[in-house]
């Protein structure tokens, strides 16, 4: 690999003992993948909360932050598990709560700013085109790479807070031009009106090909997706498929034609996309024992527009008895809807709104759904009802008027 | 809809392999494409459906708990884990350090295609990680199977069939 001679001086330790650790491990990697050298980042955004990273992980942070450990450009944090509002509502643990206290103050001392938000890309930093990050969680990537047009692979929590603490991250993957092309195309012949309508078709191509190197070229359409409806296709894309990227012909940077999007080359396979395949997707969802009592908007958080729509939605409304819905956003949209009124809407309905988290990634999430006695999560979200799997929930997506609608009625259909 | 990845599409055809195998080519071998970690050896467990930590693992047994897995039950603590691909999720990166502090890592994770966190998450836990094979190991290894893994010479051994 060749090396700079700043990454030399690093490996020298003239940056501290962590800095050069964390470009030791970066090594490996870049080693691991055939990575010839390190590209410079502008921004990282990691995952770093209690739930994901257990005790063990805590103790290395603080050895971390013991030993001197400064991020040398603006990182950020994607949502974390606990809300600290609603932990003892929601039955967190004390224990959890006071070590996540620990590990956002651990952080902090290594100049990490702790926005704790995976929608990043709407509200905090959006980079251009050819911007070379180092993101996480997936649909921070997904977004940046397809949307912006910037460079970022997969970076898990170590690997994003060594990008943070080196201002590096080995040239691989995304980064590199050969990995960017679409390698087969989309068309989308079907109306779209939901975001989770969106989070379909995610579901559909990722489901079918599971490859982070597989990048899907959307065309067709008709009309300009949303910021959020781009949003829900992504994250459905990275989590069903592990993709980091897609093409969407005439409104993403790199896919002015068809034809650029696939660096000229033929497509691997050409699939068409109808409002059949998008009904039969809603179909799929078994429904259980028909217990619609969990209604969740999450994963990723609502931005400022989709709480504007569910406040309208369950405005003048009442939760079902015995009935509970989860919104999930960041502490900036929060703010902001609540000067708007948009918070004060929700909260009347009976809708507990959490702050920095994501609802699949809450500390003691199983205990929860044991002890509410929940059976079914119902959702506008794909990708939450991909990955809630763990905790044992059985998961349905349906649109969000109708998720409305069902947790308001207490009606599953 | 098929899988459509460059490292799936370079893969020999199928008629090449099986050439191989007649002219001779050990049938206890794996050639994987990319390896991390020291040598391990360990009882293997094979699945035909991708991995998530986060998704699938109940991360404080070692046991993949998500309903419908193919391996739903089935406990990967110090086995050596064969998954034809990754899924998902950022969360490995800690995940595979979380377990591995908490003993109830495998000894190894064996991927058709991975993505960079389960390779990070793997190098950052000291756990061997490899990634792309030939043959696919479900004519070679069975769950059961004692299998040796040696990442610098990149090959997975059979060391032993089941009984």
């Amino acid at each position: 690999m060749n090396l700079t001679e700043v990454e030399r001086a690093i490996l020298a330790g003239m940056r501290g003992e962590a800095a050069r650790r964390a470009l030791e491990y970066q090594i490996r990697v870049a080693e691991f993948w055939g990575a010839k050298r390190f590209v410079p980042v502008t921004n990282v955004h990691m995952m770093g909360d209690i739930e994901v990273m257990g005790e063990g992980g805590l103790e290395w942070l603080r050895a971390a932050t013991e030993s001197g450990a400064r991020c040398v450009v603006g990182t950020t944090t994607n949502a974390r598990c606990i809300d600290f509002a609603h932990c003892n509502r929601l039955g967190q643990d004390a224990r959890a709560v006071a070590q996540e206290r620990e590990l956002i103050a651990c952080l902090q001392r290594m100049d990490v700013v702790t926005t704790d938000t995976c929608i990043n890309y709407q509200t905090v930093y959006q980079p251009h085109l050819g911007e070379h990050v180092a993101w996480g969680d997936t649909g921070t990537v997904i977004y940046a790479n397809s949307v912006f047009g910037a460079r970022s692979n997969f970076e898990s929590g170590p690997a994003a807070l060594a990008a943070g603490l080196t201002g590096r991250t080995p040239e691989y993957g995304f980064h590199l031009d050969e990995h960017r092309r679409g390698t087969f195309t989309v068309e989308i012949d079907a109306t779209l009106d939901d975001l989770a309508d969106w989070g379909a078709v995610g579901k559909l191509i990722g489901e079918a090909h599971q490859s982070y190197f597989a990048v899907p070229v959307f065309h067709g359409c008709g009309r300009t997706p949303s910021a959020d409806e781009l949003k829900h296709l992504g994250a459905a894309l990275a989590s069903y498929g592990s993709m980091a990227m897609f093409h969407f012909v005439g409104v993403t940077p790199e896919a002015p034609s068809l034809d650029a999007a696939l660096s000229g080359r033929a497509p691997l396979e050409r699939i068409v996309i109808t409002n059949a395949d998008i009904e039969r997707v809603y179909r799929g969802y078994h429904l259980g024992d028909g217990d619609a009592r969990l209604v969740v908007f999450s994963g990723p958080q609502q931005s400022l527009l989709e709480m504007k729509r569910l406040a309208e939605l369950f405005d003048g409304r009442n939760l079902h008895p015995g009935a509970s819905c989860f919104v999930t956003t960041s502490a900036g949209v929060l703010a902001h809807a609540r000067k708007l009124g948009y918070a004060g809407k929700l909260e009347e309905a009976g809708v507990m709104i959490l702050e920095g988290v994501c609802f699949y990634i809450l500390q003691n999430l199983s205990a929860m759904r044991i002890a509410n006695g929940w059976t079914n999560m119902v959702a506008n979200s794909a990708k939450i009802v991909n990955i809630i799997g763990a905790h044992r929930f059985n998961t349905i997506l349906r649109r969000t008027e109708e998720c409305v609608e069902i947790a308001c009625s207490g009606v599953l259909k | 809809m098929s899988t459509a990845g460059p490292s799936q599409g370079a893969r020999p055809p199928q008629r090449e392999r099986r050439e191989a195998t007649q002219a001779g080519h050990p049938t206890n071998i794996i050639r994987v494409q990319r390896a991390y970690g020291q040598v391990v050896e360990g009882e293997a467990v094979v699945s035909d459906e991708g991995f998530s930590p986060r998704y699938d693992l109940d991360r404080w047994s070692g046991v993949i708990t998500k309903p419908g897995h193919q391996l739903e039950g089935t406990s990967i603590v110090d086995r050596i884990c064969f998954f034809p691909t990754a899924k998902g999720g950022i969360a490995a990166g800690w995940a595979f350090y979380d377990i591995k502090w908490k003993k109830i890592a495998p000894k190894a994770f064996i991927f058709g295609v991975t993505n960079p966190v389960m390779v990070q998450g793997a190098i950052f836990a000291g756990i061997p990680i490899t990634d792309g094979w030939e043959p696919n190991p479900r004519g070679v290894v069975t769950t059961g199977d004692w299998v040796r893994v040696d990442p610098a010479r990149r090959i997975i051994e059979v060391i032993r069939k089941q009984a």
